[in-house]
């Protein structure tokens, strides 16, 4: 498994609903390691989301310790969050969130300017969108492209800060099967390639049975590992 | 984040909704172009009535019956006599000359059927010298006819246009003052408009004639004003002193109130000064509340986008943007559109302050709408303010919002 990238340690979170506290995990430990490609699994309800926006630092847990590639997260603030966000994490979703107004380049460009990066920007995201097949397209807007193709794009935009993970929420979700079988085909190919650790949410378990271990979660605890 | 690039990003975004952003700008345009263009008029109206001021010669002094600025029981009129007395040259060694003049309103009539009411002053010869009047044909009244109460009238170029058609080769014709017939003998040369009324429509009558036959008054000897020029403006003030023993003694005010005022030229520049002054920042207050509702309108407009965008700005916060870069972006947008919206606003206000210039100048009002650097200035960097301020809401608004919850957003 290597060393792990990902160390999850009784992770909770509660959320207050009236009076009541309810718990959306519920104590939920796990590793990840680098290069590793997971599949998150469970119905709706069951604290996926939750997992993944603790995961991917878009939210903190009330109780519990994490640490990503190395640095622990759970005690950091609010931008020192974006700060890790942007240098550890790429975000794929399910309904692409591309900026309509701009081209493929500027939207694969958005993560490296709020890194501060801006002589070699143009080129890492060009090589970013050459990565995911897409070399053609870069002048593109988001609507002149294919569902397929806009899924590409945000792959490139999550790939082009090389974070130490990827976290795909339901990746497939928005695109019919054969489409969403070439999106699944980049991704392992690009964690082959680049040994990027993937973490995919997903509904579907012909998605997940192409991961290499899949996390079950009902009721906000891990079901079977 | 370097600022250019936000510039470039928020010129994107408003580019992306251009009639949005156009509509938005309409509110900052016109608040500005009202603030320029009153602002701008309002500085041609002091410089147009200062200029007329300035125009009747620094050294000239002017007598009025009454007191301003005490209460005074029947004051007696200024006459004929108080004006001869002021003239004696051993009593007011510093007064060069003395003009008395008396103003009303009579019917005009034409042998041509054209018929007004107009107003006219009854003059003495040196009134044209003080006045610095000039005739294009003929000439002006002259003692003789004074003493004569002679028939004669000099005439401005204006009236003569709307009596006759024309303003040359008038003299010899009659016109008739309440019905009485009078000569011409002499048009003046056009002075332009004043702020006072146009002086080229002036009717020039001998003052006795007026005081006998056209404009009737208490007593026959009674006047309105009398001019005093003083010998040079460095004399104006023992000018003053020496008119004011006479008629003190004349009035029988030694002691106690006087009951006539004496203006300088200096004190009606400062008083118009105020006035027209306090006209400006009146009116270019009012103008400055349309920029108020303009800076609102933003306001409105950028909580309108920061709701629609919250997915957006997940995203970006997804991405690794901070609080920070968020703020920087929608204050970049509310900014720019303010500040595009005050630049086009410069424009409009010039433009409306020239149109007004032109029509004033077309009713024969003229006077020069000045537009100048402080107040565009202060019109740019008010907008930018506007924007400036009226997107810190929004902003805050934006950049306080939770990744997870604005991602979640539908």
């Amino acid at each position: 498994m290597g060393d792990p990238v990902i160390v999850a340690n009784n992770l909770t979170k509660v959320y207050k609903m009236g009076n009541q506290d309810v718990c959306a995990l519920c104590g939920v430990s796990l590793e990840i390691g680098r290069g590793e490609v997971v599949s998150i699994m469970g119905p709706s309800g069951s604290g996926k989301s939750t997992l993944m926006n603790i995961l991917g630092c878009l939210d903190l847990p009330t109780s519990g310790e994490y640490s990503l590639d190395g640095e622990e997260v759970s005690l950091l603030k609010d931008d020192e969050l974006a700060d890790i966000r942007n240098r550890k994490v790429g975000f794929v979703f399910q309904s692409f969130n591309l900026l309509n107004r701009t081209t493929a380049l500027a939207n694969v460009e958005l993560p490296l300017r709020y890194a501060g990066i801006t002589t070699s920007r143009r080129d890492l995201a060009l090589e970013a969108l050459e990565a995911v097949g897409l070399k053609e397209r870069v002048m593109h807007r988001p609507t002149e492209l294919s569902g397929g193709q806009q899924q590409r794009v945000a792959i490139a935009r999550a790939l082009v800060n090389a974070p130490a993970i990827i976290m795909a929420d339901e990746p497939t979700g928005n695109l019919d099967s054969k489409v969403g079988k070439e999106i699944m085909a980049l991704l392992l190919d690009l964690n082959h390639k680049k040994g990027t650790t993937l973490i995919i949410i997903t509904h579907d378990s012909s998605v997940a049975a192409q991961t290499q271990r899949i996390i079950h979660l009902r009721d906000g605890l891990i079901e079977a590992v | 984040m370097n600022i250019t690039q936000s510039i470039l990003e928020a010129l994107e975004s408003l580019n992306a909704n251009r009639l949005r952003s156009g509509l938005t700008m309409l509110g900052i345009i016109i608040g500005v172009g009202a603030v320029i263009a009153m602002l701008a008029v309002g500085q041609g109206a002091q410089s147009s009535i200062t200029g007329a001021i300035s125009g009747i010669g620094t050294n000239l002094l002017f007598v009025a019956s009454g007191n301003r600025v005490q209460n005074v029981k029947n004051p007696r009129p200024i006459t004929m006599e108080d004006a001869q007395a002021i003239a004696d040259p051993l009593v007011s060694p510093d007064v060069a000359a003395v003009a008395p003049e008396i103003q009303g309103s009579v019917d005009v009539t034409v042998a041509n059927g054209k018929q007004t009411t107009n107003a006219i002053t009854g003059v003495t010869p040196d009134y044209f010298t003080m006045e610095n009047y000039t005739v294009t044909e003929g000439a002006v009244i002259t003692q003789d006819q004074i003493l004569g109460q002679a028939s004669v009238v000099v005439i401005g170029p204006t009236i003569a246009d709307t009596l006759f058609g024309r303003h040359d080769g008038l003299v010899g014709e009659t016109i008739r003052l309440n019905g009485q017939p009078f000569h011409i003998i002499g048009v003046t040369a056009s002075k332009g408009g004043g702020s006072f009324g146009s002086q080229d429509s002036s009717i020039f009558v001998p003052i006795s004639t007026a005081q006998t036959r056209l404009i009737h008054r208490a007593s026959v000897n009674q006047v309105d004003l009398i001019y005093v020029q003083a010998t040079s403006a460095d004399t104006v003030n023992q000018a003053t002193e020496e008119v004011t023993q006479v008629l003190e003694q004349r009035h029988h005010t030694p002691i106690g109130i006087d009951d006539f005022t004496i203006f300088s030229q200096k004190d009606i520049l400062s008083i118009a000064t105020t006035v027209t002054g306090v006209f400006t920042i009146f009116i270019g207050g009012i103008a400055g509340i349309s920029l108020l509702v303009g800076g609102i309108g933003i306001m409105n407009i950028m909580l309108v986008s920061v709701t629609e965008r919250t997915r957006e700005i997940g995203l970006r916060k997804a991405l690794g943007a901070r609080k920070r870069d968020i703020l920087t972006q929608f204050l970049t947008e509310s900014s720019l559109l303010s500040l595009f919206g005050g630049v086009i606003g410069i424009g409009l206000g010039w433009g409306l302050a020239l149109l007004i210039g032109r029509i004033a100048a077309a009713t024969g009002n003229a006077f020069n709408p000045t537009v100048n650097l402080s107040s565009i200035l202060l019109a740019t960097l008010f907008s930018a303010a506007v924007g400036l301020f009226f997107g810190i809401y929004p902003a805050n608004r934006a950049a306080g919002l939770e990744p997870v919850d604005a991602l979640r957003y539908e």
